[in-house]
């Protein structure tokens, strides 16, 4: 993370620490500013702040910036094991992304990859808000319950995604047999091609919840009690409070939330990888599944298709990104 | 709010927690579960008779990768910190030039999918021959920490008010140990919150594990869980122990530091 991490994130994975790392960054910047203007020309200080940030700067060069640039060099050279091994790919520009856009594994990755993203956040979204809201009310064992709820976080997440991979087996599976009492028939939820994609849907968004749960809890707290007090006084229920002072004043909160559940969402492979492998066929293949099928998931590796899909899949976590940080901006703003 | 607290609204926090945490009784009831008893219908809802069997293969089979995975995490930890509290520094207090840019970078890096990131790092490593080696893992699985041990760093530290590092340099510290002597103390709880995210972080990677170090002598646990599955699909009690055994350390960790980490994200250090 989710965790996320957050996270998170993160981790989660992973996955909440993911969360933290998407509220606090800005505020930094903000005591800079004013320093920046008295001190002109390089100083003896600024010689030391970058000194002190130089191993980042290496890093981030040599660790982010350089495998990116060869993942772009992946996509325009067609790459096999042998042109791989002797340095000697061909350079087919384009190519690789025309394939990539042609395939018939194109449109059911897209289509999956939407319905997977949007009905994960979906539900994590609205279970959270809810947990939240319940949890605020304050009740005997709240806070030890609401930690609790942390658990399915922390977890790697080979760890969940097998234990609901043994929930969900078609013939021990513990969901099949409650369901089997209650007189329906067997599901084959992980090999059917019609409920693949709903199984690792259902498992993300039960990983998701924590996250969204901690962020709109903490967003929650921010609401001071007293606008609540006043419209007990004016005779609000509680379904009324919700959707005239909850709701509204939890807005940029959950624009927030909605928008990192999506970035990460879109990234997720462990946990499809683990239950179905993106199949049967192509039934639950996202495009970063699609991804990391073709550099890793078979025995043959094709990594310059994979690399075109990796790099459609980062334009559009940045799209997304970049809203993010548009929507944070203003917030901070106002 | 205090007033009055229902009875009801507890019972039903309990039963939703019950709820939320069935795939996690689940796991440890099946690790505990006879393996003639796995495939009975309905299936065994608590493990009557429990047996160890799946403990014990555990520990016979996967302390290697179990060594393993403490290794990468503590690696990951080092290396976070090395990089990320000097940065931190740099951005908070020392007004580096063009640190908002380097902000939005790492804002930006955080967005890059693991997916994207392990291609590149397995045809960079595949030409330096760091594929298969618990190092190039460590590096790999920095990358999901360091820009959030940077941003939370910076967080932080530029709350510590500026009379504590006024009075540092009026005694002669140089930025040097100005940063060592003083805003590292100070920093300490969020060192703490950025050394547990980077160990779990990198405890519980699957991705860069099963990339760039799937033929590697010493796996770590989450490829050991993953390539378990695959050769054995009947045993699954010693799969869900051995996936019990993996959550030990995250659970720990959070269970022993959860104070610390929220100390850490929310309170100023200048008390203690």
């Amino acid at each position: 993370m989710t965790s996320t991490p957050a996270t998170v994130g993160t981790r989660g994975t992973h996955p909440g620490p993911r969360g933290a790392a998407g509220t606090v960054p800005a505020a930094p910047a903000a005591p800079a500013a004013p320093a920046r203007r008295r001190h002109r020309g390089p100083s003896a200080s600024q010689w030391a702040a970058v000194g002190f940030a130089a191993p980042l700067l290496v890093y981030l060069v040599v660790f982010y910036a350089y495998p990116l640039w060869r993942n772009i060099d992946l996509s325009v050279h067609d790459y096999t094991i042998r042109a791989f091994v002797q340095g000697n790919a061909e350079f087919v520009g384009f190519e690789n992304y025309a394939e990539v856009f042609s395939s018939s594994t194109f449109p059911t990755a897209l289509v999956n990859t939407v319905l997977f993203t949007f009905v994960s956040i979906v539900f994590q979204f609205a279970a959270g808000l809810a947990l939240a809201v319940f949890f605020r009310s304050g009740f005997r064992l709240s806070s030890t319950l609401r930690a609790m709820f942390l658990v399915p976080w922390l977890l790697p997440l080979i760890v969940s995604a097998s234990t609901w991979s043994w929930m969900l087996n078609s013939d021990n599976g513990i969901v099949n047999s409650v369901l089997g009492a209650f007189g329906l028939e067997q599901i084959n939820w992980l090999t059917s091609p019609d409920t693949a994609l709903l199984s690792v849907t259902i498992a993300n968004i039960w990983l998701g919840i924590p996250f969204n749960l901690v962020i709109l809890y903490s967003g929650l707290q921010n609401i001071p009690g007293e606008v609540y007090e006043a419209s007990s006084l004016d005779g609000a229920g509680p379904w009324r409070q919700f959707w005239s002072i909850t709701f509204p004043l939890l807005r940029p909160v959950s624009l927030i939330t909605l928008l990192l559940g999506l970035i990460y969402t879109l990234k997720v492979v462990d946990v499809i990888w683990i239950m179905t492998t993106g199949g049967p066929g192509d039934a639950s293949t996202t495009f970063a599944i699609w991804s990391y099928r073709e550099a890793f998931g078979t025995g043959q590796p094709d990594f310059s298709p994979a690399a075109a899909v990796g790099n459609i899949l980062i334009l559009i976590a940045l799209v997304f990104g970049f809203l993010h940080l548009q929507l944070q901006r203003r917030q901070e703003a106002s | 709010m205090t007033a009055r607290r229902p009875l009801w609204k507890t019972v039903l926090g309990v039963v939703l927690t019950a709820l939320m945490l069935f795939p996690v009784y689940w796991l440890v009831n099946v690790s505990l579960t006879q393996t003639s008893d796995l495939r009975s219908d309905p299936p065994h809802w608590f493990p009557w008779e429990p047996t160890f069997e799946g403990y014990q293969a555990v520990f016979g089979q996967q302390l290697p990768a179990l060594g393993t995975s403490l290794l990468v995490g503590f690696g990951c930890v080092v290396l976070t910190l090395v990089i990320a509290a000097p940065a931190g520094y740099a951005l908070a207090l020392l007004n580096l030039r063009g640190g908002r840019t380097l902000n939005f970078l790492l804002l930006v890096a955080q967005m890059v999918p693991a997916v994207v990131m392990a291609m590149g790092f397995y045809a960079v490593y595949n030409s330096l021959g760091l594929l298969n080696t618990v190092g190039g893992l460590i590096v790999a699985d920095s990358t999901i920490a360091v820009p959030f041990g940077v941003l939370l760093f910076t967080a932080f530290m530029s709350g510590i008010p500026r009379e504590l590092l006024q009075a540092a340099r009026v005694d002669g510290a140089g930025a040097w140990r100005t940063f060592w002597s003083v805003v590292l103390p100070v920093s300490r709880n969020s060192a703490l919150t950025v050394s547990l995210f980077a160990f779990l972080w990198a405890w519980s990677d699957f991705i860069f594990a099963s990339t760039l170090n799937r033929n590697g002598d010493l796996v770590p646990i989450t490829l050991g869980i993953y390539n378990y599955i695959g050769n054995n699909t009947t045993q699954w009690n010693a799969i869900m122990a051995t996936a019990v055994v993996a959550s030990v350390p995250a659970a720990v960790l959070l269970v022993v530091a959860q104070r610390h980490v929220a100390a850490g994200v929310t309170a100023g250090a200048v008390k203690d």
